[in-house]
């Protein structure tokens, strides 16, 4: 199907369009040119769209096929093999329980090795509600933690305030980035583990940008204000 | 190297290999002459750690493998509950308390409604008492479910976490059947509860009796003749019920030790004295008997929802004080005053008359107060909960002295503490 | 509880070191003066109330005096239950500390952390407490929370009426 789609007549409009989003470095479209390059670039005499030339096209070529195929194989085992750290606060931890027991059960989708020591895992998910003596602990603990690692903020209380908006806590996007806060108070298994899922595709660099994508309302999302 | 343990437990459990000087004299514990110098160890068990239960940090000083001392240093997930109480209506207070104890979540709205209640001099309908007490037990249950399961992990036995949590899951679906939600139902409302069961949950309650007595005796026949789980419970951590009772310690961890103190039966609230059942005690009031203690309770419990479900009485399921509890939603449409009634309610809250009260109910761990003071306004002045496991946690340090690591790791987990309670 | 005229001879027998009583929903309280709770308590001890269940304390803002620390005494024997209640001025937050075993009678181990607490919380210092610091906030933190002149705190939540750049962004 990719082949139509690069077709000969296809190919300049394609490949303008391709350029513009290659800007954005999307790694599905860099894919996308690059494996177009290295189909045009088999064809003999015919013209490269691409602006590099000769033999420093051949490497981009070899180069960016190579690792984007190796990014996504990588990706791919990341996302599907996270080690969360067993790391419970509060209310949420007895749902986070539930997700890992019998019932919903996350060893499905290969994330029931929950490690203890941060430098063992890539995947911490606050569950429950960060109080001020808390958090410098959980940064020390995030910072412990190796590279590539994600966090998952579970619950209300660590997302926002949550039910609690007073003086003893502190949202989690203040003191470490987070990549998916799960919203509920606790959220159901169920939810927490659609959380785990997006952060699952996220990793795999296919975002699901959900209604957005969807509704074509992408750029619509509400940034945070700088306090 | 000379080992100390508590009397009364056989010398024979464990020696600790000395550490021989190279001249072939064991050295004595402390002294610098002659031997090896041993020196106090300051370990920092931190707020992050698998086998404290939630952000409890413990300072142990350590000689070789034996406690010295112990120091459990709170407040990693202080939430300002009390505080956030304060400022907001009755109504609205419920679910923020509910969230102290997190695993026993209907007995803080339990406590908050009855203090509320006796504050306000609200009558709760005898439906609604058995209702409650349905809830409560179920809760215990729950409760206890998750303390055998974190326990037995810690101790080493993965499977029982699961099977626990198995069970857990048909509780919560009950309460999810009653409340629509799993944790943290606000399912208890002053002067009552918010809804009747659905039809259906009788049937679902009573396979659920059927099941769980045979499910705590599978857990039985796998833990109580483990010799691993002997090995570490039995003998480990013994505190007798005088020091138990100057430490303020109530629940299963006193009757554990003899004390059969139970509010249940003592000072029966909400209908408790209708019901036939026994409150397990232990006679050591070691690891084992607490252990023990905890997992007769379920059966007592199961006992306590049979006769509950069994002789739930007609009638309504809160109070028909309009004052204090919404009206059924269709009223509103023909009644004036309900509609008034609605509106003041939802909008300020009633208001209860000034005074002070001190309400408490037996919680899974233990005596669990409410002390509500109102200034007559629709918010409440002061709320404090008196959560039985700040109060236990003081018992850690007494049991554990003298002990092993490992047995500091299995008294934490028999102490069953919940770190929501104890920061509040 | 002891009965309305049960609390009052009670009061009685503990003379001028009860101030008040108060017989409220059936439950009995006593507010005693602060310089004697530990006498009080070691009184009550010998009638029979041997259990201190909590001790918590409030703020009575803006009558004086201010912080208020209550103890809540339970008999087994007798299923009976008594307040006492003693209360501090603002300026001068220092109450005995019943934790330790004194010269005057043994202690209650209990109030160890719940005392730890009422200062933490409210700023009441306990005379003789064996390690009287900060027990839920941090070590460093700065005022007692819970007293009624301490806000609430918390993030504020932006709105386009409270909030100028949003409202801004929303034309």
């Amino acid at each position: 199907m990719r082949r139509e789609l690069l077709g000969a007549a296809a190919r300049d409009t394609s490949a303008t369009e391709a350029e513009a989003r290659a800007e954005q470095g999307a790694l599905r479209v860099r894919e996308l040119t690059a494996s177009q390059l290295l189909r045009v670039s088999d064809l003999e005499g015919a013209n490269p769209p691409a602006a590099l030339e000769g033999s420093d096209l051949e490497r981009n070529v070899r180069d960016r096929v190579l690792t984007t195929t190796l990014d996504k194989a990588v990706a791919w085992a990341r996302s599907n093999s996270f080690f969360p750290l067993s790391f419970g606060l509060a209310c949420c931890a007895m749902e986070q329980f539930q997700t890992a027991g019998p019932r919903m059960d996350i060893a499905r989708f290969g994330y029931e090795a929950f490690r203890a020591s941060p430098r063992q895992a890539d995947l911490i998910i606050l569950a429950g509600r960060v109080s001020i003596k808390m958090a410098p602990i959980i940064r020390r603990l995030y910072d412990q933690m190796l590279e590539p690692k994600w966090a998952i903020s579970m619950g209300a209380c660590c997302s926002s305030m949550g039910v609690f908006n007073n003086y003893a806590l502190v949202p989690a996007d203040k003191f470490m980035p987070i990549d998916v806060h799960v919203p509920g108070c606790p959220p159901r298994p169920e939810a927490l583990m659609h959380g785990v899922l997006k952060l699952r595709k996220l990793v795999q660099a296919d975002p699901d940008l959900g209604w957005r994508e969807r509704y074509g309302a992408l750029g619509t999302e509400e940034k945070p204000l700088d306090a | 190297m000379r080992t100390t343990r508590q009397p009364g437990v056989s010398e024979g459990r464990a020696q600790v290999p000395g550490i021989s000087h190279p001249d072939g004299e064991a050295p004595s514990g402390e002294s610098a002459d002659g031997g090896l110098r041993q020196e106090l160890l300051t370990l920092n068990f931190g707020p992050h750690h698998p086998a404290t239960h939630g952000v409890l940090r413990l300072l142990v000083t350590l000689e070789a493998e034996i406690v010295r001392d112990l120091k459990p240093v709170i407040g990693y997930v202080h939430t300002g509950i009390e505080k956030t109480a304060e400022d907001k209506s009755y109504w609205k207070v419920i679910p923020v308390v509910e969230r102290m104890d997190y695993l026993s979540y209907y007995f803080n709205a339990m406590a908050f409604c009855s203090a509320v209640e006796a504050l306000a001099e609200v009558e709760v309908p005898s439906r609604a008492q058995y209702l409650r007490v349905i809830h409560l037990e179920l809760n215990r249950i729950a409760s206890h479910l998750i303390w055998l399961g974190t326990g037995a992990l810690d101790l080493g036995a993965v499977s029982i976490f699961l099977y626990c949590l198995r069970e857990r899951e048909l509780i919560l679906d009950l309460f999810e059947m009653s409340s629509g939600q799993r944790m943290h139902t606000r399912y208890f409302q002053v002067g009552g509860v918010i809804e009747d069961i659905p039809s259906g949950f009788e049937r679902k309650l009573r396979e659920f009796i059927a099941v769980m007595p045979k499910r705590a005796d599978e857990y039985a026949a796998i833990l109580r003749s483990n010799e691993i789980v002997l090995e570490r419970l039995r003998g480990t951590g013994p505190l007798d019920a005088e020091t138990l009772l100057g430490l303020g310690v109530t629940g299963p961890l006193l009757r554990a030790a003899g004390n059969p103190w139970d509010l249940r039966k003592a000072a029966p609230y909400s209908s408790y004295g209708d019901f036939d059942f026994k409150i397990p005690i232990g006679t050591v009031g070691d690891n084992y008997d607490r252990f023990a203690v905890r997992h007769a309770e379920i059966y007592e419990s199961v006992r306590i929802l049979e006769q509950a479900i069994d002789g739930l009485p007609e009638g309504p399921f809160i109070t028909t004080d309009r004052k204090v509890a919404l009206p059924p939603r269709h009223e509103l449409a023909t009644s004036m005053e309900a509609l008034i009634h609605h509106f003041k309610l939802v909008t300020e809250g009633f208001r209860v008359p000034p005074g002070e009260v001190y309400e408490p109910i037996e919680s899974p761990r233990g005596e669990l107060g409410c002390y509500v003071r109102s200034d007559g306004s629709s918010k409440p002045a002061r709320v404090h909960m008196r959560d039985p496991s700040f109060v236990n946690l003081q018992a850690l340090a007494h049991m554990v002295k003298g002990g092993y690591i490992a047995d500091l790791i299995a008294a934490v987990a028999m102490l069953d503490p919940i770190l929501g309670g104890i920061d509040r | 509880m002891p009965d309305a005229p049960g609390l009052e001879l009670l009061a009685k027998e503990l003379g001028e070191a009860a101030l008040e009583t108060v017989y409220f929903r059936g439950r009995a309280t006593l507010i005693v003066d602060p310089q004697r709770i530990r006498w009080v308590l070691g009184e009550l001890r010998a009638r029979g109330y041997r259990f201190l269940s909590s001790v918590h304390g409030v703020d009575h803002y803006p009558d004086e005096p201010r912080l208020g620390v209550i103890y809540e005494l339970l008999d087994m024997s007798r299923v009976d239950r008594v307040t006492v209640k003693a209360r501090v001025p603002l300026g001068e937050p220092v109450i005995d500390s019943v934790t330790h075993d004194g010269s005057d009678g043994p202690g209650w181990p209990t109030a160890n952390h719940q005392e730890r607490e009422v200062y933490d919380m409210f700023g009441v210092t306990f005379r003789g407490h064996p390690e009287l610091r900060r027990i839920l906030m941090p070590e460093d933190y700065e005022g007692h929370p819970q007293r009624r002149d301490f806000p609430v705190g918390g993030e504020p939540v932006h709105f386009t009426y409270n909030d100028p750049a949003r409202r801004a962004a929303s034309r």
